[in-house]
């Protein structure tokens, strides 16, 4: 089966893409930038953070990037003042959701919201920081949970689920109660579902689940499966 | 069956209908059921006996009327008397005066001209007239003769193409075109398609869909057939939330009857068209009447809407074409196609044909189900229909929407109630309803109350509607302590516009709604909680003291 | 021409771990530079004890812990033309405000370090200063004009961003800063 080739303006810039690919596919195969959070290649896409928000001409709606199909003669904005504008805010919301203190983090230095924070220029947050007291989940061998740091980006529900196929993790409650669980809400020590396979912390943007006794920075290139190496937004 | 033997039913009710001379309908919607309405029945039922008079009057028992603040109503035909509050000892009374004697007592009679004049039912042409419980009633009203009509006359695209003439648009608040959708499923690749009707009304204060289930269920189910003959669907879903539990049991007896007389399942009236329904009960949660949401919850899993597109037309349940309907745009289809789309298209208004009905609630003298004929005024639903404001008080807003719908101030109350004006005022049609406040309210509190709902039904898969709101709440509570600044609501606005422009679904799209309405009308209730920190209604910095304590 | 006035700059130390100013005495040879330009009016690495008026910028480190510091914090905000928070805890509550998510944090923290930790004389002390309920950054407090998150910022962006100030220009922070 052939696949049409098409092309689309990007920012201004002519580009030529595939019928099929999405906004953020093009953009990035082009060099464009575009901000991600809960996107990752390899893994189904969830359209939730909403930092790849970009405009399309012609029409008043914003459209998450990683979830869109390009057309032909699409024409795609995706810096304009007021998208940057948006995304600022989506940082701040996030750092003041839950308990984000990069200082005392073992993700700092290799985090990405840390790293969107810096790349938009998110240098306060205009929010009042909500501190919250969530237990840590420190019962399996070699992981831990900490939703303390949690921005629900599902990744590590989702590579658990479509890349290992075992779908130990899942969500509990709804809205800003939503939390990251193991199996039934049960300790992850006493999971019989888990592998142990640890793509869950590969793939967690910040530092909510991490392998015991080492900073992110550390563990990343050796530790980590071939799945998530290169994958994760830079 | 065959089409025949349906219009042969249909002629056997009518005349056994005729040969009563009277006819009592108890309402015995959820709306009149907590005043005992089963009781009134019962008693309604006992008295024709004792009297004598069961073989010239029918008791029915019957969906809504729309007076719920008057129940448990009764209407006798003919006349349409109404009678109101009605107790076991009134039914009686009814019985024995003017069932036998002929004498309408008139102290019990309800006579409110202005709230039915302004009304238009089409929808709800049935509610309170038929028993629900009977698909006898509903077919000696006409009902199925659209389908036998679809089935024995027209094509799948003159059935489209009859609808998009009507000009009839999404009822469910987004104001889609109808005949439009039908199209694009009925072109989308792929089989099966599916029909989903959506029941899923989570809105706190409305209760339009309900009545309709509980007046009508196979008004739905006609519709939805309809609907399914045009697009070539061969299954269909009922998504009901499980707080309905009339409106559940309604529908099933329906269909079961449906289905006895070869309306349903299996080959329809014997010919090759072929159509089932199954009933999905929702567990309560408000997002999940997002269409995209309504398919996760139907395929078992967590009610959480998604990116479109593609859309549902596209690939719906399990990647297949499916069509999403509101209950209300299904009930209209029988009516569109019996009488034309030409007809409809006439009626309401230019942009916006056709009726919409609304819970109207608050501080109004007259709350109930109505319908109204799009493209009227809003000062006409609030002071004719609703008969102004109780107790001598000042009109103060208007919300149109539902809980994530705009408030209006009584500036706006010239508005023409349809999709584009509502929108352009900062409003919604939304799911229909309308809360009408006085002077006793406070807009500052009102906001905070509709954020806080919002807040608790986020499903919380985008940042912007599960991050945002929650900050929304927290200048709320800052501002109702006293420790408000002006700069808040500058951040406010900013903060409604990101959760209005990013969020995924509807539900973050319109939350809101409240907030930016009332900052654009009544900022100087906001600057003045802040400032003086006073509530001129005198709601807010009460009960300060105990809400910090928590 | 006639060499300008000197700008008046203070620096004040809040609810931190003076990283910050470490990381501030940190540009080096570049003090002397800045020295020529500002007179530091204020600061703990001078000895002047009440915070001066009419102050051209002032530099705060730290999170806003105790009631001497909101008090302080406010004043601060009343005498200066140009405030800037200076790493993470002024600028975001960090490490300082890790005890906000304890119920009745200030009591639980004083306990824990005057009553359950202490080998002998255990007793919270009441001659100093009270602490809020919750640490918070400043900008929840008063007014912030910029901010340099960091923990601590290194000296190069203490740096950048005074010398912007000093031209009057305003600093670009995208890319620049790091929380952390």
């Amino acid at each position: 089966m052939s696949v049409r080739t098409i092309k689309l303006k990007i920012d201004g810039k002519e580009v030529t893409a595939q019928e099929a690919d999405t906004i953020l596919e093009v953009a990035r195969e082009n060099e464009i930038f575009i901000p991600t959070l809960c996107y990752l290649e390899g893994l189904t896409s969830l359209g939730g953070c909403r930092l790849c928000l970009v405009e399309v001409k012609g029409s008043p709606k914003l459209f998450p990037a990683c979830s869109t199909a390009v057309s032909n003669r699409m024409e795609v904005i995706t810096n304009s003042d007021s998208l940057m504008e948006y995304r600022r805010m989506i940082v701040e919301l996030l750092l003041s959701e839950r308990t984000h203190i990069c200082a005392v983090c073992v993700a700092n230095d290799s985090c990405e919201l840390q790293e969107m924070a810096t790349e938009l220029g998110t240098d306060h947050v205009r929010f009042n920081r909500k501190w919250t007291n969530h237990k840590i989940d420190s019962s399996h061998e070699n992981l831990v949970l900490d939703p303390n740091r949690c921005i629900l980006c599902t990744r590590c529900i989702r590579v658990c689920d479509e890349v290992e196929g075992v779908h130990t993790l899942d969500l509990k409650m709804r809205g800003k109660d939503s939390q990251v669980i193991i199996d039934l809400d049960e300790p992850w020590g006493a999971s019989n579902s888990c592998t142990s396979c640890m793509k869950c912390a590969a793939v967690c943007p910040v530092g909510a689940i991490y392998i015991k006794g080492k900073a992110l920075s550390e563990t990343k290139d050796k530790e980590l499966p071939e799945f998530v190496l290169g994958r994760r937004c830079r | 069956m065959k089409p025949d033997d349906i219009i042969k039913l249909a002629e056997r009710d009518l005349n056994l209908r005729r040969s009563y001379k009277y006819r009592i309908n108890v309402c015995c919607s959820s709306g009149c059921l907590p005043f005992g309405a089963l009781k009134v029945l019962k008693e309604f039922q006992d008295a024709v006996k004792e009297f004598a008079v069961e073989e010239e009057c029918k008791v029915a028992r019957t969906g809504c009327v729309g007076t719920c603040y008057l129940g448990p109503v009764v209407v006798v035909e003919p006349g349409d008397y109404l009678y109101q509050n009605v107790t076991p000892e009134k039914a009686r009374e009814i019985v024995r005066e003017h069932i036998t004697k002929g004498a309408p007592l008139k102290n019990l009679i309800y006579s409110n001209e202005t709230f039915f004049k302004k009304q238009l039912r089409l929808v709800l042409r049935n509610a309170g007239k038929i028993d629900p419980f009977r698909i006898e009633d509903y077919i000696s009203t006409g009902g199925y003769s659209a389908l036998i009509k679809c089935l024995t006359k027209m094509s799948p695209q003159e059935v489209i193409d009859e609808v998009s003439a009507s000009g009839l648009r999404g009822r469910g608040g987004a104001g889609f075109p109808t005949g439009h959708k039908w199209n694009f499923v009925a072109r989308a690749p792929g089989s099966p398609k599916y029909v989903v009707a959506n029941l899923d009304e989570g809105d706190p204060g409305v209760f339009a869909n309900r009545t309709l289930a509980e007046a009508d269920p196979h008004a739905i189910i006609e519709g939805m057939l309809i609907a399914a003959y045009a697009i070539g669907a061969e299954h269909g879903y009922i998504y009901i939330r499980a707080e309905y539990p009339l409106a559940i049991q309604t529908l099933k007896r329906a269909m079961k009857q449906a289905a006895s007389l070869s309306l349903l399942e299996g080959d329809i009236l014997e010919s090759s068209f072929k159509f089932d329904v199954k009933l999905r009960l929702g567990a309560g949660a408000f997002v999940a009447g997002e269409e995209t949401a309504i398919l996760a919850s139907i395929e078992g899993r967590r009610a959480t809407p998604r990116p479109r597109p593609p859309y549902p037309a596209t690939s719906g349940l399990w990647g297949k074409p499916t069509l999403i309907q509101n209950v209300e745009t299904l009930a209209n289809v029988p009516l569109i196609i019996n009488n034309g789309g030409a007809w409809f298209s006439r009626i309401g208004s230019p942009r916006c044909s056709g009726t919409k009905c609304f819970s109207l609630t608050g501080k109004v003298k007259n709350p109930g189900l109505i319908e109204i004929p799009m493209g009227i005024a809003l000062r006409e639903v609030v002071f004719d229909i609703g008969g102004g404001i109780p107790d001598g008080k000042k009109f103060k807003s208007v919300q149109v929407g539902g809980p994530s719908g705009g408030c209006l101030p009584e500036d706006l109350l010239d508005l023409s109630v349809d999709y584009e004006s509502l929108t352009k005022a900062g409003a919604i049609m939304g799911s229909g309803g309308i809360v009408v406040m006085d002077e006793t309210s406070c807009m500052v509190d009102t906001a905070k109350f509709f954020t806080d709902f919002c807040v608790d039904e986020s499903c919380g898969k985008c940042v912007p509607c599960r991050v945002g709101l929650v900050k929304v709440k927290n200048t709320f509570e800052g501002i109702i302590r006293g420790e408000g600044k002006v700069e808040n609501l500058a951040l406010l606005k900013k903060l409604g516009n990101l959760i209005q422009e990013t969020s995924l679904c509807g539900l973050g799209q319109t939350a809101p709604n409240p907030v930016l309405t009332t900052l654009r009308y009544f900022e100087d209730e906001y600057i003045s909680h802040i400032i003086e920190k006073k509530c001129r209604a005198g709601k807010c910095f009460t009960s300060h003291k105990e809400a910090s304590r928590k | 021409m006639e060499t300008t006035k000197k700008i008046r700059l203070a620096t004040v130390w809040l609810s931190g771990c003076s990283g910050c100013h470490m990381s501030f005495l940190d540009q080096d040879e570049r003090l002397i530079e800045l020295a020529k330009k500002v007179q530091l009016v204020y600061s703990p690495l001078v000895d002047i004890k009440t915070f001066p008026e009419d102050v051209d910028i002032t530099i705060i480190e730290g999170a806003v812990g105790n009631e001497e510091q909101l008090n302080l914090l406010k004043q601060v905000r009343m005498r200066t033309k140009v405030l800037v928070a200076l790493g993470d805890c002024a600028v975001t509550g960090n490490v300082t405000a890790l005890r906000n998510a304890l119920n009745n944090s200030a009591k639980s923290v004083l306990e824990r370090a005057y009553v359950e930790t202490a080998d002998m004389n255990s007793q919270i002390p009441i001659d100093v200063p009270k602490l809020l309920e919750q640490a918070c950054p400043l900008h929840e407090i008063v007014k912030v004009d910029y901010y340099i998150p960091g923990c601590p910022p290194p000296a190069d962006l203490i740096n950048y961003v005074l010398t912007e100030l000093l031209s009057r220009k305003t600093p670009s922070m995208e890319g620049r800063f790091k929380y952390g």
